[in-house]
């Protein structure tokens, strides 16, 4: 116990300057990267005077290390400034939006597992057959195909031609967010709520967008369960298992798969990037109203502190959740503790 | 000719085959985006080809778009922009990567620490989102979408060449390199180099491929190419527009044209990997 109390805190103290870096490479791509903020937001023939007086207000004309440092104090509040375009501030904005990302990323990641590990784990037991090669192949042609251009086929096929699932949004036009909503969370409000139909109605909405999340990351899925599972399948346990008489699916499932699932785990903390990456390309595509979608919407209205805030988030996800999935890997794997 | 070709089939089996369908997949992308004046029927721009929003039929195979523009030429002429930016992108972020390894991994101390440090964290952040970035600062262009494609994979690099020229470093031939008074520069170039830059084949075919979903991405985002250049990315960004009222061609030939082209480098890079290293071959 004392050890594993030692490991959290190293641990913890390790994201310091990772974040730290994080932070300032985006301070610096936000800031020094050639274009001036406050002129094209004005429009590119603003007069220098209003120019130089939105930069007074920003705090834009002081020193950059100056800047830089009440950036970072700002951070350290919790402050994320205020939006250059709308009188709102940008943690309101995020805190807003951040549920909607966090749904769609919980259910993609829930398809992704249920896709990807199963399938994985069959694909090393029946190691070098038919199935195993085309799982493999469904592996490899899924994360070629763009998580976008997926979800636009799904539209199509499922939203247009067979007209079962919507194609945008998180509600429908007679489901009204208003009557329901507290956490954000739509489908804990719903139920929270009692409100069966609106629930049914948010689930509806949800299906098309994670599964679209979902089967783009299955393919890494499958070929990571696939290569523990191979690896797992030759340890002695196994032999083990199979010679006091176990069954043999006994021994894959539960004996296999149990202990591959450890080295998955962490790998599911080394999929976040993508994963976030898929969940800003899913919410554009699906007009559903999360965190990415933000992002792109204050870039094509040139609000930077906007965009710098939810980049500012990102890296703040990424950061944590490596540093959870880590924690959780020495609860139960007590060899990484040492 | 045949008789090798079937015979390093027998030797490799399936890797073997997954190497030559996405050789001739990216062989033909490269023949369509080199021969595209020749191969297209009309001018990618041209807005007076036939009727607007037709479906696919003789006269064009990929039907046309709400601006009158055949779809087919456009796809062929796109060929060019997400191959030109994928593999220029990929070219830069190779070449900053490797020697930024090979310098850092070869000095080693707290310059090595700082700068792995440094990597190590870009590496962890969602390389989409960071080239988004870059890209809505940059402003549109071939550049600098060129340049936010670029930036995501050089920790990629880095950390493969660092890893290794770490190992190598400690050879007993290079060792008795130092022994005989060779100047560092000479043991980075002639005996750490060409001893690194094997691996670094299948991560750039692969890299070659993740750099067409990104562009791709990118351009879909509205992010990266003035409207007057043409491609792929941004041909799904306005299908999508058309999908509701069901024309299905927008979306379905650009974006087949990207998977199949990222799948071809996958695919080369899958085969390249296992041939490469028979160890794999276990699996």
């Amino acid at each position: 116990m004392k050890n594993l109390l030692r490991y959290v805190i190293t641990r913890t103290l390790l994201t310091i300057p990772m974040l730290f870096i994080l932070l300032t490479i985006v301070f610096v791509v936000v800031r020094i990267m050639p274009g001036d903020p406050v002129s094209s937001m004005l429009g590119g023939h603003a007069p220098q005077k209003v120019i130089d007086k939105k930069k007074e207000e920003l705090g834009l004309n002081r020193p950059l290390i100056v800047q830089y440092g009440s950036y970072l104090l700002q951070i350290c509040r919790l402050d994320l400034g205020d939006s250059m375009i709308f009188k709102q501030k940008v943690m309101d904005a995020i805190g807003d939006k951040l549920p909607a990302t966090i749904e769609l990323t919980f259910f993609g990641m829930l398809i992704t597992l249920v896709v990807g590990v199963p399938l994985g784990a069959y694909a090393a037991d029946k190691r070098r057959s038919a199935q195993d090669y085309g799982i493999r192949l469904y592996g490899i042609v899924i994360y070629c195909i763009p998580v976008y251009w997926l979800g636009l086929m799904l539209q199509m096929i499922f939203g247009i031609w067979l007209d079962i699932f919507p194609i945008a949004g998180r509600t429908g036009g007679h489901v009204f967010a208003s009557t329901f909503e507290q956490t954000g969370f739509y489908v804990l409000d719903t139920l929270l709520m009692r409100d069966f139909s609106a629930f049914g109605d948010v689930l509806v909405h949800l299906v098309l967008p994670s599964v679209t999340l979902g089967l783009t990351l299955s393919g890494i899925f499958i070929r990571l369960t696939r290569a523990n599972m191979l690896d797992v399948l030759k340890a002695d346990y196994i032999l083990a298992a199979e010679a006091r008489g176990i069954g043999h699916r006994r021994v894959v499932y539960k004996h296999g798969l149990l202990n591959a699932f450890v080295p998955i785990l962490t790998m599911m903390g080394l999929q976040v990037a993508l994963l976030m990456a898929g969940a800003l390309l899913t919410e554009t595509t699906f007009s559903w109203p999360g965190i990415g979608r933000l992002l792109l919407e204050r870039i094509y209205q040139r609000d930077y502190p906007t965009i710098q805030g939810v980049i500012v988030i990102f890296a703040i996800i990424v950061a944590l959740v490596s540093l959870v999935v880590d924690i959780i890997y020495a609860l139960i794997d007590p060899r990484v503790r040492y | 000719m045949i008789s090798r070709f079937t015979r390093m089939g027998v030797k490799y089996g399936v890797e073997w085959w997954i190497l030559v369908i996405g050789a001739v997949v990216i062989l033909g992308v490269i023949a369509m985006a080199l021969f595209a004046g020749s191969i297209a029927p009309y001018d990618p721009h041209d807005q007076n080809t036939g009727p607007q929003l037709a479906p696919p039929s003789s006269a064009h195979l990929m039907g046309t778009d709400n601006l009158q523009r055949d779809v087919f030429s456009r796809i062929i002429f796109g060929a060019r922009t997400i191959l030109g930016v994928a593999i220029l992108a990929a070219i830069i972020s190779s070449l900053v990567g490797i020697s930024m390894g090979l310098i850092s991994g070869y000095a080693g101390g707290g310059f090595d620490k700082a700068l792995s440090l440094i990597i190590d964290s870009v590496y962890s952040f969602p390389g989409l989102i960071l080239a988004i970035t870059f890209a809505a600062m940059l402003g549109p262009g071939i550049i600098s979408i060129t340049f936010a494609v670029a930036v995501i994979y050089i920790p990629t690099y880095f950390r493969l060449v660092r890893g290794q020229t770490l190992t190598i470093k400690e050879e007993l031939y290079v060792e008795a390199a130092r022994a005989i008074g060779a100047p560092g520069r000479t043991i980075l170039w002639q005996y750490i180099f060409p001893n690194v830059i094997a691996t670094t084949v299948v991560v750039f075919t692969m890299n070659v491929g993740d750099a067409i979903m990104i562009e791709a991405a990118l351009t879909y985002l509205g992010l990266g190419l003035p409207p007057s250049v043409v491609d792929w990315g941004m041909d799904l960004a306005m299908g999508k527009k058309f999908l509701p009222s069901g024309h299905w061609w927008l979306i379905t030939f650009p974006g087949t044209m990207i998977s199949l082209l990222a799948l071809g480098f996958t695919m080369l890079g899958e085969g390249l990997a296992e041939i490469l290293n028979p160890r794999l071959l276990e699996r």
